[in-house]
């Protein structure tokens, strides 16, 4: 599989196997090496559309809107190899943590806001970045990527995890995934979709640009 | 407060820089329907002398805000809870209290009164016998009636705000008996801190003292028996139930304080245990609803 990994995104030896790293103040114990530190798939989706050689468009630099940043594990690798990037998140609790990720990470800006009302926060959030990562666990995630859509470069690219039990944990996660990929499609061309399910159990990820 | 219909402005628009207070309030409260180039913008506005600067600025600012909502957010909830759940208990407790005495009293006038809140509520709206002239007796009624209606009023606030201070736990109890959980740990943290078996006896503090002095049995449940996965097990797999929903329920509490994040799976790998306890073969008839056999 053809590796196209973001500048700023290696891979690196820890114990002996290669693994995805960046460069950054290490925040939730993973292993190091020198400057750099492994990012694990395991635990972040964005990690494992990488790791599944997705086709991401990342070449690093980029200025990102980061929505569903959680307690910040993903958003410091991402703060780490590019720009500008605004993390959303809603629950008060993970912030606590994103908030000390933001401590050593200059250009990540972190925002207590509910992802399904971007107008609480496009007076931050500046127009026409270059990439959305959405990891939202909560029903209507095609909605919130619609909604977000308002951000997005014209060549911009989003990418999206969808988790199936979200949505409806009683039905089948393919039949989940038919509805996410048919409503996204009202705003967006989807250009790849893969299976995290190494990684992350009933996760479609998704990249798509703005239609 | 801000002006809704300027749709298009920064959060640092019109805001010194220097000014802390207003920068970190602009973020919270502002709105705008469109995103712009804010960072060219704010050059432009002389608040930032360039794009170095204006990300400087904007870092210092949305940390500083956004560690201030947090600090807000987490302080109020789970106190706001432990207090309107003891409030809506006192209430209930009193209004039933007194609903007693106020039968007792009725009834020396009255052969027919009848009991409970129930009849406060009827002899209150004046739709009883009207032998009761006693303007006393119906004063008395009418407080019985507010404060039933006030503990109903707390009733619907918990049930509201619970699910949003520890939404996993709501979801796997009723939010009251989340509330409940939390109030009787003293708060959020201090339930997702207590090992499982402790909160399998939470409420049951006479009960497991008594054993621990020796003399009584261990208690097999506290406040969780209102659950209905407990409740709704047969008497003799009750423990085997009380332990799993703790032990779920202790699961959630984590979740919930130290993640934030729905794991709609906790609900399912609950009611699968369950099922499972409560198809067991129990020891006499009684437990036939769910297919037991005989001795």
């Amino acid at each position: 599989m053809s590796e196209q990994l973001p500048a700023g995104v290696e891979r690196h030896a820890f114990d002996g196997t290669d693994r995805l790293a960046t460069r950054g103040e290490p925040v939730y114990g993973e292993p190091t090496d020198g400057e750099w530190r492994a990012w694990n798939p395991h635990r972040s989706k964005l990690g494992a559309m990488l790791e599944v050689g997705m086709d991401t468009g990342l070449e690093g630099g980029e200025t990102v809107l980061y929505l569903g940043a959680a307690s910040g594990t993903t958003v410091s690798h991402v703060a780490d190899f590019a720009g500008p990037t605004y993390a959303v998140e809603f629950a008060a609790r993970p912030v606590r943590d994103l908030l000390e990720t933001a401590d050593s990470r200059e250009r990540l800006f972190p925002l207590l806001k509910d992802a399904r009302k971007p107008e609480t926060y496009a007076h931050i959030v500046e127009s026409d970045v270059d990439v959305i990562v959405q990891d939202v666990a909560t029903r209507g995630q095609a909605r919130v990527a619609l909604e977000n859509r308002r951000f997005l470069a014209d060549d911009g690219r989003l990418l999206l995890a969808v988790k199936a039990r979200s949505e409806d944990v009683t039905r089948e996660p393919a039949a989940v995934f038919a509805d996410v990929r048919e409503e996204l499609s009202e705003g967006y061309d989807i250009l790849e979709t893969e299976l995290l399910e190494n990684y992350h159990a009933d996760h479609l990820g998704i990249v798509a640009r703005p239609r | 407060m801000n002006d809704r219909s300027a749709t298009s402005t920064g959060w640092f628009a019109d805001i010194d820089p220097a000014d802390v207070e207003a920068t970190t309030e602009a973020i919270r409260e502002k709105t705008a329907e469109e995103p712009r180039d804010w960072p060219a913008e704010a050059v432009d506005a002389g608040f930032a002398d360039d794009e170095v600067d204006y990300y400087a600025k904007l870092h210092e600012s949305t940390v500083e805000s956004t560690r201030e909502a947090v600090r807000e957010r987490e302080k109020a909830d789970d106190q706001q809870l432990k207090h309107s759940i003891r409030a809506m208990d006192d209430c209930s407790r009193t209004a039933n209290e007194l609903a007693e005495r106020l039968a007792e009293w009725a009834g020396t006038v009255d052969p027919d009164a009848g009991t409970g809140i129930e009849y406060a509520r009827t002899l209150a709206r004046g739709e009883a016998d009207d032998d009761l002239a006693e303007p006393a007796i119906r004063s008395l009624a009418e407080r019985v009636a507010d404060l039933a209606d006030e503990a109903d009023e707390l009733r619907e606030f918990v049930d509201r705000r619970t699910p949003a201070v520890a939404p996993n736990l709501s979801a796997l109890a009723e939010p009251v008996l989340a509330a409940r959980l939390i109030a009787l740990a003293g708060g959020l943290e201090e339930l997702a801190k207590k090992p499982s078996g402790t909160v399998q006896v939470l409420g049951a503090e006479d009960a497991l003292f008594a054993h621990l002095r020796g003399h009584a049995p261990s208690p097999k449940h506290g406040i969780i028996y209102t659950h209905d996965a407990v409740r709704g097990t047969h008497p003799e797999n009750r423990g085997s139930a009380a332990r799993a929903v703790a032990g779920k329920l202790s699961i959630a509490a984590r979740v919930d304080h130290y993640s934030g994040e729905l794991k709609p799976e906790l609900e399912a790998e609950l009611a699968e245990r369950i099922e499972t306890i409560q198809a067991r073969t129990t020891g006499d008839d009684a437990g036939s609803d769910g297919g037991a056999a005989d001795e």
